[in-house]
């Protein structure tokens, strides 16, 4: 009993780390058919902004309010990410429109280089950030598990993402303006919506989520300059899963992988697990070679 | 008139070719022992990029998953290697992991011609099976590429994780002798390069033998106009299905004799930023044209390893570079270079649009 809750935590802690990295992906994907492979940078530039955060905290503030840098830390990653991703849009990203695996490629050489320049400048070995105290230890749920405040932490961060996310794309107008360019470009660039800045501030969003999640990863274990390959990956294949373009399939996607990640991995080794996770997705393309909830589209090509 | 362009043309293109080839074998006479070695390197890359034009360049299809082929071919051979050099006895990682026999799977590989096989159509087979599940469900473009990447990441973490069976991450390594002649010699290393050379000339006359086909044409149909071809009756999934074997059987091949040259096998060499560069190569080179993948290759690695001696970090820095320089202003690649300077030459003349007209950037 107590180990199949605890596996099912652990799935659940996994694939909401999983779901918050792909968030911002499908955003980008499913809007603009760009493949970002700087994604996983932009993560770093996350988990980095909150180490620099908490070394600010450290050096200029007092002690006893060390615990809530990461409160800070939060909205700053946000906003660093979604700044370089708006430069990351203006400079490079506008000019690769409707060439989907030359982005993959332009945008692999970006996270590169930006790799290279964060082992520059924070040096190659990991940094630890050292997590607020407030969220050391646990709730104690039935059977003796333990379920660390961290996980219940970052789970909470990824709901507040996917309601934010949610009201964003559905609720509001830009986001409404968002979904018109999504499903015809042509048409809503006619009825007089900027497809040009839509484009860029929905790339920027992206980046910001990416930049929150590279902020909650900082919880789970050091930072260093290729914190974001470890993840990006998987991101990808939750997007391929789910299917592009809508928060339901992102969702399902995160918790299919998540999930029997956890559970395979248990089963089997950690090498074989990844293994039979793969077979699966592409078992599962079988049945629905566009993912799991796809957007209805009358072209012929996409 | 255009008949007797396009013969010119192409005297001129088979004088380059045997003048080319005449240069690889001559140079043995200039090049010391490890430069010689470097380059024998360089080309068995340049099999690799041959193979990824095929199926990049001429059918529009991106793998980054062919670091995944080469290491198949190269495990296959350094198995083979191997058991050689152990003698009989078990090798020595599976003696440390505390294997008391030799696995199965093993068994087959002290054969030279089963390695030798093994090599080609392990790769080869997996990449037909690949293609048969995703082509056939019209997974393409995007999305093939990412399973493709998955598809690395999975094979990496098989291979360090049964390190009895693989030699985890250190690879499989520390072998002496070929058919009994000693690896380290100078002597087995100039007979390899020349063996090299052969495989890599044979591998571009079929590669262009492929291209020149009607199969080939199809090949670029599918990529211009993947839906076109399927309502003119063809069935795209065969013919990419095909094309990706051949570019893997031919990844398997530069694998083997990469072992060869340099003596080691490992998981890092066949991960993610491996499985890129080789992309990198082909676009570099030029998509498209085959002379271009094999230049590509052999420029970049020279580059790289000339380059990253002096500056380690640096190199990071201006790969990174590159591919962006490369893919936004320079799609079509050097040969691409190339063709504007030509064209720009002798504006004007037909043979000018017969360059540049020719081939759209695949997507």
């Amino acid at each position: 009993m107590d180990v199949v809750v605890l596996q099912l935590f652990n799935g659940i802690s996994v694939s909401s780390i999983l779901l918050l990295i792909a968030l911002g992906l499908s955003v980008t994907f499913g809007l603009m058919k760009v493949i970002n492979m700087a994604h996983g940078e932009l993560i770093m530039i996350g988990a980095y902004t909150a180490y620099v955060v908490q070394n600010l905290f450290n050096s200029y503030m007092p002690s006893s309010l060390f615990g809530w840098y990461f409160v800070l830390a939060i909205p700053a990653s946000f906003i660093i990410a979604f700044v370089f991703g708006l430069v990351l849009e203006m400079s490079l990203i506008r000019f690769l429109y409707g060439r989907p695996l030359d982005s993959l490629l332009a945008t692999w050489g970006v996270g590169l280089m930006l790799q290279q320049i964060a082992r520059s400048i924070f040096g190659a070995p990991n940094v630890g950030v050292t997590s607020p105290e407030w969220l050391n230890g646990g709730v104690t749920a039935l059977g003796g598990v333990v379920f660390p405040y961290k996980r219940l932490f970052i789970l909470g961060l990824v709901l507040v993402c996917l309601i934010f996310m949610y009201v964003y794309i559905y609720r509001s107008h830009s986001g409404r303006r968002m979904r018109a360019v999504m499903q015809n470009r042509e048409m809503a660039a006619c009825l007089g919506i900027s497809t040009r800045r839509v484009d860029a501030v929905t790339f920027a969003i992206g980046s910001g989520i990416a930049g929150i999640a590279g902020c909650a990863l900082t919880l789970i274990g050091p930072i260093g300059p290729s914190i974001g390959t470890y993840y990006i990956v998987d991101a990808f294949m939750v997007v391929v899963l789910g299917g592009v373009g809508k928060l339901v399939g992102t969702v399902f996607g995160a918790f299919g992988i998540g999930m029997s990640n956890t559970l395979f991995e248990y089963w089997t080794t950690a090498s074989l697990g990844k293994v039979l996770v793969f077979l699966c997705i592409v078992a599962f393309l079988q049945w629905k070679p566009s993912g799991l909830v796809a957007m209805r589209s009358r072209s012929l090509d996409n | 008139m255009l008949l007797r362009t396009l013969s010119s043309r192409r005297l001129w293109l088979l004088a380059i070719y045997a003048a080319l080839a005449v240069v690889l074998f001559c140079a043995p006479l200039v090049l010391s022992d490890f430069r010689l070695n470097l380059l024998a390197k360089f080309l068995a890359y340049a099999i690799v990029a041959l193979g990824l034009d095929l199926i990049w360049g001429y059918t529009g299809i991106l793998s980054l998953g062919h670091g995944v082929f080469f290491g198949l071919g190269g495990y296959a051979m350094a198995m083979y290697l191997k058991l050689e050099a152990s003698g009989g006895k078990l090798p020595d990682f599976m003696d440390w992991s505390g294997l008391t026999a030799l696995p199965w799977f093993w068994k087959p590989f002290g054969s030279i011609g089963f390695a030798l096989a093994a090599g080609i159509l392990l790769p080869a087979l997996l990449a037909l099976v690949l293609g048969y599940v995703t082509f056939r469900n019209r997974i393409r473009g995007v999305y093939f590429t990412i399973l493709t990447q998955a598809l690395v990441i999975i094979t990496v973490t098989l291979f360090v994780g049964q390190q009895a069976y693989t030699g985890g991450t250190n690879g499989v390594t520390g072998y002496s002798k070929l058919f009994g002649y000693s690896l380290a010699s100078p002597d087995t290393k100039r007979w390899l390069y020349f063996v090299t050379v052969a495989v890599l000339i044979g591998a571009f006359l079929l590669c262009r033998f492929i291209v020149k086909s009607r199969f080939g044409k199809v090949l670029r149909a599918i990529r211009d106009g993947e839906n076109r071809v399927r309502f003119i009756g063809y069935n795209p999934a065969i013919y990419q299905m095909v094309a990706f074997a051949i570019s893997a059987g031919l990844a398997g091949v530069a694998g083997m004799l990469f072992v060869l040259h340099v003596g080691i096998i490992s998981p890092s060499m066949m991960g993610i930023v491996p499985s890129i560069e080789m992309v990198l190569w082909v676009a570099i080179g030029g998509r498209g044209t085959l002379g271009g993948a094999v230049l590509g290759a052999v420029l970049l690695n020279s580059a790289k390893s000339t380059f990253s001696e002096s500056y380690p970090e640096m190199w990071t820095l201006f790969l990174g570079a590159l591919f962006v320089v490369v893919v936004v202003f320079l799609p079509k690649g050097a040969a691409g270079l190339f063709g504007s300077l030509k064209g720009f030459v002798r504006r004007g003349k037909e043979s000018d649009e017969r360059a540049n007209g020719v081939r759209n950037p695949a997507v």
